[in-house]
């Protein structure tokens, strides 16, 4: 089944061959960020799994990197 | 001259001559002297004297692998005790090439020989053989091919291999030709590891063989699924490899080199917070996921896109391990025991999260 990786470090996420992947916002909070406020926090979380969403309903014939 | 090499070996009932997969589940067979391959052996030896030869089905030891070696290491010293003359130096198992089940009974066999009579023992796998995960550490074993078109080279690998351990000395997997046990040994180098990333450098522009001092591992392909044709109506699944897991860490999921896991409910939850749960992951700094754990497990999200119907359904449990340190064998295993677990329950999407 098609899975979407969100994650920081996409050089690794490529190199071990996950096929869609989602660049996040940091190691220590991909889909976060403790300078915004916690709308602005959700406001980006959404987007992020939105974008995951859409990676998960795109055909791809190769590892493509959705950002 | 030294006294003969006294050998014991250790082989399945195919190389025993007693039969195929029919034969499977073979109690264990003593045979005086050697049988199948192990004529070979004392061909490749004159030093080496196979005296006595133990046979068992592949599936007996599979099934009963502690039993099955408790009963080889009983069936040895009966018959010792018979014949103080079959006392061996030196316990060969196989070689098992990349075949699993033969490899984790040579593998269980050269242990409990070792553990028990603290005499060495060899073995022969090709580097693929799953039972080298286990028994890597604890044995020597011999790099074979992958099938018995390297029946030559693997018993040439275990005599050469055996005689240095018979004479108590080190085994080194560069020259020796044994899969390396991932034990560290430390050494002094000459020159620090500056000169030498340059030495390699120079090489590299010189066009000359750069070679390495630490293989990388080779990670497989896998063909990317066909797409979820509408999101909208389809089953979601949460995993992540950011170690959140309910506040406690019931299953002590480890923080580095994970040996599991977890499968979490989130009925009830709309959202995961800094009291339901935390970040037990020992590879980056947790402040920021343990005062909301939303940030690497985004449920709050999820929730919302599922009420407004962008997502079908969110299944209600989640996966999480931590992907610190983890080995990329298992780190496989667990991936595919998820995905058989998802896929039974009718998941057809998943997010995994990775910090």
């Amino acid at each position: 089944m098609p899975t979407a990786h969100i994650c920081s470090i996409v050089p690794i996420s490529k190199t071990v061959g996950a096929n869609r992947i989602v660049p996040s916002v940091a190691i220590p909070h991909p889909l976060g960020d403790p300078e915004k406020s916690p709308e602005e926090e959700t406001q980006i979380r959404r987007g992020l799994v939105e974008k995951a969403l859409t990676a998960l309903e795109t055909e791809i014939a190769e590892q493509r990197v959705f950002d | 001259m030294p006294g003969k090499i006294r050998v014991i070996h250790y082989i399945n009932q195919f190389f025993g001559g007693l039969g195929g997969e029919e034969k499977g589940s073979l109690a264990p067979q003593w045979f005086i002297g050697p049988r199948g391959p192990g004529s070979l052996i004392q061909q490749l030896a004159p030093e080496i004297e196979v005296v006595g030869t133990i046979v068992v089905g592949d599936n007996y030891m599979a099934e009963h692998l502690d039993e099955g070696a408790a009963k080889i290491i009983a069936l040895l010293e009966t018959e010792i005790a018979r014949d103080k003359g079959l006392r061996p130096n030196l316990v060969m198992a196989g070689p098992a090439f990349a075949a699993g089940r033969y490899g984790m009974s040579c593998g269980a066999v050269c242990q409990s020989v070792q553990e028990t009579f603290g005499i060495p023992a060899v073995t022969a796998m090709h580097p693929d053989n799953p039972a080298l995960d286990i028994y890597r550490q604890a044995l020597t074993v011999v790099r074979a091919e992958a099938d018995v078109m390297g029946m030559r080279a693997a018993l040439e690998g275990m005599v050469r291999v055996g005689r240095k351990l018979v004479a108590g000395e080190d085994i080194d997997p560069q020259t020796d030709g044994t899969i390396p046990r991932g034990l560290r040994q430390n050494y002094f180098a000459e020159t620090t590891g500056a000169e030498r990333a340059i030495e390699m450098l120079m090489r590299k522009l010189r066009g000359e063989e750069i070679g390495t001092e630490y293989p990388m591992p080779v990670f497989s392909r896998v063909p990317p699924a066909a797409p979820v044709a509408d999101m909208g109506s389809a089953t979601l699944a949460l995993v992540t490899s950011g170690g959140i897991v309910p506040r406690g860490n019931p299953d002590r999921i480890e923080s580095a080199n994970a040996s599991k896991y977890g499968e979490y409910s989130l009925e009830g939850l709309d959202r995961l917070s800094a009291d339901s749960h935390q970040s037990v992951h020992g590879g980056y700094d947790t402040t920021y996921a343990n005062e909301d754990p939303n940030r690497v497990l985004p449920l709050d999200v999820v929730r919302d896109l599922v009420r407004e119907g962008r997502i079908g359904r969110l299944h209600e449990t989640y996966f999480a391990t931590v992907g610190n340190a983890t080995s990329v064998k298992r780190a496989e295993a667990y991936g595919r025991e998820i995905a058989a677990k998802l896929v039974n329950v009718g998941v057809q999407a998943v997010i995994l999260t990775s910090t």
